[in-house]
């Protein structure tokens, strides 16, 4: 009977992003540089 | 025993110029964030171009200066992730075109159901019609047609509600269409669509 009411559990997948991605996205954010000027704000990427 | 700087310190630190920090974040929240796209794409390769995109927002909102939501940085990612699933959806909606050529006409094999405006003018004439004919007939035959085609009753429950067998309401459906058949003879009547 316990059965009945038990139940089945969602397989939940876990996963995590590639280190390729990370890596990817601490060089992206190294290489951008916000400057402003006169208000503007202007992103130039150092590459 | 190493102590866990909080989401808050860390932001400011990078925004400070430590990259280091924008490391931390990115593997204290890799697995949640990553697992809540997977989630809804259940795709790996989109789930990757949706996390990376994700926090390309994030580096140039925080670098912009444009971070103002400070103590609530994962449900600020994951909403700004949410709205990339949901920028990923309406783009596949938009699927190639299926055009038909010369030799083949798509409205060939696919067609509206529905009737057009001049059919429904004509099914709706003719419904009055019937009603009106309906009128004409003796009463216990007009009660069966009535519970029969109007109420979708079967003949079981037309014989216990009028208290008659199931017979006797067979034969009165069968003299009615026979008389419906017989006005609709005599006075010439079209009932077409």
């Amino acid at each position: 009977m316990k059965n009945n009411y038990i139940e089945p559990q969602k397989e939940q997948t876990v996963l995590k992003a590639k280190p390729e991605t990370v890596s990817f996205l601490l060089a992206y954010s190294k290489a951008l540089k916000v400057t402003e000027c006169n208000g503007i704000k202007f992103e130039g990427n150092l590459n | 025993m190493e102590v866990q700087v909080n989401d808050s310190t860390l932001i400011k630190n990078y925004i400070s110029g430590d990259e280091r920090s924008l490391e931390i974040l990115i593997q204290r929240h890799n697995q949640r964030i990553s697992s809540f796209i997977y989630s809804k794409v259940m795709d790996r390769d989109i789930t990757e171009d949706i996390f990376q995109d994700t926090f390309i927002k994030v580096i140039r909102t925080l670098k912009r200066g444009s971070y103002s939501e400070e103590g609530k940085f994962l449900p600020w990612v994951m909403r700004i992730a949410h709205n990339l699933i949901i920028d990923y959806y309406r783009k596949s909606r938009r699927l190639p075109k299926f055009e038909g050529g010369d030799q083949f006409n798509i409205f060939s094999i696919i067609s509206d159901e529905k009737l057009n405006i001049e059919r429904q003018l004509i099914k709706d004439q003719i419904d009055v019609d019937l009603r009106v004919m309906i009128e004409e007939l003796p009463e216990d035959q007009k009660s069966v047609i009535l519970m029969r085609i109007y109420k979708d009753m079967s003949f079981k429950e037309i014989s216990e509600n009028t208290g008659v067998s199931i017979n006797t309401a067979l034969g009165r459906m069968r003299y009615a269409l026979i008389n419906l058949r017989k006005i609709v003879e005599k006075h010439n009547i079209v009932l077409t669509n």
